[in-house]
Parts: C-alpha cells; sequence; structure tokens
C-alpha cells in the first residue's frame, strides 16, 4: 500500500516540478508548484510526520505560494517568450543533484535500520524546543524580527520635508 | 437509552461496517473514510441548503419585507428551485480567460472548505478524521483557500475579479494572523493541538468563560466573519463597486459552487469556535447531558450561524483601509494580549485570583490601546449646506 503511495506521489511531484520548470507562463509555472509543495508535504505524511507535514502545506503553499504568485503579478504584467534552452542551467543542476545523490550514499545511517521512535506528538515538539533546542529557536526568531523590521523600512513611505 | 441514542450514528457506521466483515484491512478503512465523507457532505449540504434558505427569510423580516414565500410552504423548497436553476444555467467561459485555471479553482475552493469540516468533532467520538494536529490542519487547509481565490481572480482575465481577488488575499492574510493567534492560549493551556482534547479539556467550563477566552471569542468570531468574506467585510465581492469580485466570470453551477464554498467556510469556521471556545459537543450543565452530543454541538452551531446573519442585516460594509488598520492596529496586540492572559491565568492556579488578574491584564491594554489608537475625532449627525 506504502509503495503505491510513494510511486503515485512520485509522479505527481515529479510531475508538478516539470510542469514548474517548462511552463511558458509564469504564474502557470507557479501554481504547478505548488502541486510540488503538496507532493512533499505528502511525503512527510507518509513517513508519519504529521506536524512537518502540516507545517509544509502551511507555509509553502499558503505563504511561499501566495508570495511567489504576488511577485509574479506585480513585476510582470506579459508573459515573455518562451527562452531559448539554457545549457549552463542544466550543467549546474545535474551537478547540484549529482552532489546530493552522491552525499546520500555515502550516508552511513541509511544502512542501519530505523530505531523504534515513540510517537511524535506536538507537545514532545514544543518540549524539545523548549529545552534541547531553545537557542536554535531564538537566533531564528532574532532573524525574523529583523527580517521583519527589514521589511517595514522598505516600505515606510518617507516623510517630505 | 440516552448513551445508545448519543452514539446512535457510531453504531450505524458500525452496522454499516460490518457487511464487511472479513475483508482485507485497507478496503475496511477506506470504506469507514467514505462512510465519514458520505455523512459530513450529506449533513453539510442539507444545512447548506436550509441556511441559505432562513438567511434570506430572517434578513427579509429585518428588512421589513417577506423573503423567499413562493416555493413550498413558508418558501422551504426555494433551494430546491435555485439548485435546479443554478445546473441548467448557461456555463460561460470568457474567451480571454486562462480556461484551466478558471475552471480549477471553484473546484480547488470548495474542496479546501470541506476538508476543513473533516477535523471538527461533531460530538462524542463523532469526529470524521481524528488526527493530532487538527487544528494545525484545519488552518494549513485554510490558507490554501487564498491561492484557490488568486486563481479564480486571475483566470477570469477581467479587472473587477483580479481587484476582488486582491482584496481577498490582502484581508485573508491580514486576519490570519489573530486568528491563529488566538487559538494559541486554548491550544497552550490544553496542551494539545487535537480538537477532541480541546473539548474534552471544556468538560468542567468552557473556556468562553474566562477573560482571556472571552476576548479571544470575540477576537476570532471578527476574524472569522473576514475569513469567510462575510458583511461587514465583504469588500472582496463588494456588488455595488465591483460586481461580484472574484466571481464576476463565473456563472451557472460554477458560481454555485462559489456560494457553497463561502458557506462551508462559514460553518468551518464556526464549528471550530464552538469546539475551541463554547465546549464543542458538551452540554452547558450536567443534568442537560441527556441530550445528545450533537444537537447540542449543532445548537451551538446555528446559534453562531444566526448571529453570522444578524450582522449582516445590521451592519453596512467597511472601507478596505478600515479593515486592514483595524487588523493590524488592535486585533494583532489584542490576540497577543490573551496568550499573556492566558499564561497569567494558568500560573496564578487558574482560579479566582487568576480570573481576575488576567481579566487586569486584558483591560489595562485594552484601555491602552484604545487611546493610542484614538484619533480625537469626534463623530457628530453630519449639516448638509445644500441638501436639506
Amino acid at each position: 500500500m506504502s509503495i503505491v503511495a510513494f510511486v503515485l506521489i512520485s509522479i505527481l511531484t515529479l510531475a508538478g516540478a516539470l510542469a514548474a520548470a517548462t511552463l511558458p507562463k509564469l504564474i502557470h509555472a507557479a501554481l504547478s508548484l505548488v502541486v510540488t509543495f503538496l507532493g512533499v508535504a505528502a511525503f512527510f505524511f507518509l513517513l508519519g510526520a504529521e506536524f512537518v507535514g502540516l507545517v509544509q502545506v502551511f507555509v509553502y503553499v499558503g505563504a511561499v505560494a501566495v508570495l511567489i504568485v504576488f511577485t509574479i503579478l506585480l513585476t510582470r504584467r506579459e508573459a515573455t517568450a518562451a527562452d531559448k534552452f539554457n545549457w549552463r542551467g542544466a550543467v549546474v543542476a545535474i551537478a547540484v543533484f549529482a552532489g546530493l545523490v552522491w552525499a546520500i550514499l555515502k550516508t552511513t545511517s541509511l544502512s542501519i535500520a530505523a530505531p523504534q521512535i515513540p510517537a511524535l506528538t506536538v507537545k514532545r515538539i514544543g518540549e524539545v524546543l523548549m529545552t534541547d533546542f531553545v537557542w536554535p529557536l531564538q537566533c531564528v526568531g532574532l532573524l525574523l524580527t529583523a527580517a521583519l523590521i527589514g521589511a517595514l523600512i522598505l516600505v515606510m513611505e518617507e516623510k517630505r520635508q | 437509552m440516552s448513551n445508545s441514542l448519543d452514539q446512535i450514528f457510531i453504531s450505524a457506521k458500525q452496522w454499516l461496517l460490518s457487511f464487511l466483515a472479513g475483508a482485507p484491512d485497507p478496503i475496511i478503512q477506506i470504506a469507514s473514510s467514505l462512510l465519514n465523507i458520505a455523512a459530513v457532505l450529506g449533513v453539510f449540504l442539507t444545512l447548506f441548503a436550509l441556511i441559505s434558505v432562513l438567511e434570506r427569510k430572517i434578513l427579509g423580516r429585518m428588512q421589513n419585507r417577506y423573503g423567499p414565500n413562493r416555493v413550498g410552504p413558508f418558501g422551504l423548497f426555494q433551494p430546491v428551485a435555485d439548485g435546479i436553476k443554478m445546473l441548467i444555467k448557461e456555463d460561460i467561459v470568457p474567451k480571454r480567460a486562462d480556461k484551466i485555471v478558471h475552471f480549477i479553482a471553484p473546484i480547488m475552493i470548495a474542496a479546501t472548505a470541506i476538508l476543513a469540516l473533516g477535523v471538527i468533532p461533531y460530538g462524542r467520538n463523532m469526529t470524521p478524521f481524528a488526527i493530532d494536529g487538527g487544528i494545525l490542519f484545519f488552518f494549513a487547509v485554510g490558507s490554501t483557500t487564498e491561492l484557490a481565490v488568486f486563481m479564480a481572480g486571475w483566470g477570469s482575465n477581467n479587472k473587477f475579479s483580479m481587484l476582488g481577488a486582491m482584496r481577498a488575499i490582502a484581508q485573508m492574510i491580514s486576519y490570519e494572523l489573530p486568528l491563529i493567534i488566538v487559538t494559541l492560549p486554548v491550544v497552550m493551556v490544553v496542551g494539545s493541538l487535537s480538537p477532541d482534547a480541546i473539548v474534552a479539556a471544556q468538560s468542567k467550563f468552557w473556556f468562553v468563560l474566562t477573560p482571556w477566552g472571552a476576548a479571544a471569542f470575540i477576537l476570532f468570531f471578527v476574524s472569522g466573519l473576514v475569513e469567510s468574506n462575510r458583511t461587514p467585510f465583504d469588500v472582496p465581492e463588494g456588488e455595488s463597486e465591483i460586481v461580484a469580485g472574484h466571481m464576476t466570470e463565473y456563472s451557472g453551477f460554477k458560481y454555485a459552487t462559489f456560494f457553497m464554498a463561502e458557506y462551508f467556510g462559514m460553518f468551518a469556521i464556526s464549528g471550530l469556535g464552538v469546539t475551541l471556545f463554547l465546549g464543542g459537543w458538551q452540554a452547558p450543565f450536567a443534568w442537560l447531558q441527556f441530550i445528545p452530543s450533537y444537537v447540542w454541538f449543532f445548537v451551538k452551531l446555528s446559534i453562531l450561524l444566526f448571529v453570522y446573519i444578524w450582522v449582516r442585516g445590521t451592519l453596512p460594509r467597511t472601507r478596505i483601509d478600515q479593515i486592514m488598520g483595524f487588523a493590524w492596529k488592535f486585533m494583532l496586540p489584542m490576540a497577543f494580549t490573551c496568550v499573556v492572559a492566558a499564561a497569567v491565568w494558568h500560573y496564578e492556579g487558574r482560579g479566582l485570583a487568576g480570573w481576575l488578574w488576567s481579566l487586569a491584564v486584558i483591560a489595562i491594554v485594552y484601555v491602552g490601546l484604545s487611546r493610542l489608537l484614538d484619533t480625537g475625532k469626534r463623530f457628530a449627525p453630519r449639516t448638509y449646506r445644500f441638501a436639506e
């Protein structure tokens, strides 16, 4: 059952990603990217990581996709003609993919069977965030606050003298 | 007796599933899910038909006119007539529209609204899909509505549609923040993101009876009004300004789908409000527990829905800049105050002292905030120079 689900989700995710890379209209590409995001979320669900999957939908579909769509809308009026195929991009993409594959294959933990993990509840995540990972959490909070203030300053109207 | 009445739908489902006894596990799982889906769709489509006619009757009553009364007794078959009319109407797609996006938008908007209904506990053991992060699921699904609205507006290739979609997205994103933050105190106090646990935690008292709960409930209700694009926050549709916003280019059954999704969204957000603050399916007093739990849930839901209709019949439409200013300057700080007040309530021992302290926190911030936001404008009857 999970193998079938895996194959189906993989096809959907890859098709979305491929469409996002090749569709001539930018809005269509952005919307197919949403399909990819949903596919990744479905993978998390399949792995039993409910919380991460939900946050994936929440952040990527709810916020990042809307952001992308808005930027496209506010910057480009008309869809430009399709550029001709860019070989340099393909080379870089293949290099990155090869690097990732190499790194994953080198990882030793893949060959070890997963230990029995207790069911990961939201409560447990909260506890861990507040004890073991409190400093990373604070750093992320600081970073986000800085970004927020920066965004506010960027759009603030300058007072005319 | 009362217990079997309470669990009558669960027993019915078990009875239906017993026909499949001996079938492999996945098939039973799928059948069980399909039964849940059928139940949710059946109940809420009926409620949608009922509420659409009731809304028009109540609005008519408030505006001193009859409302629908031609079809069937008291006009009760009006939704059937409407449905048939919508079904046989011509489906018009603009020539310059983006056909695929235009087609997918209503499907997506309806799908998200229905998905959100799936995690709400409608009664004892009556959550269609009980998942651990139910509240998070609700908001994750709800946040994809914005994308569907955008698709509708952009796919129509119409300035009115695009304007409506932009307004809708702007206000939905702004109010999503207070909406999510006011659920935080409940999640903090209960210590769980599961709607069932939240309802179970309210068996002694409802959260709306604490100061932070009451404040959070009001904020939640206002945000819910905005999220479901209802008057006084219906600027995305604004029929007197931009025709019907993102629904301008839709006709026939696609328009009906949008209409349905809007009502489903309203049911979902009211259902979540009932779950979070009004005790879900719990009876208000122990001696009233002989009435089945789902009856309590739907009674509370109908009261909230009546208030929605009441507000629609009473208040005029607000301006978009007023809506946005209200969200960022008032709702958001008050939502954070609710979180702090809930923490104070918890650390003061959840008793009378905590009750008073959290009330004090909310009152101080409320008064301070109103002083800060006071523009000094005093409102007086308008004087007309030439129009008398």
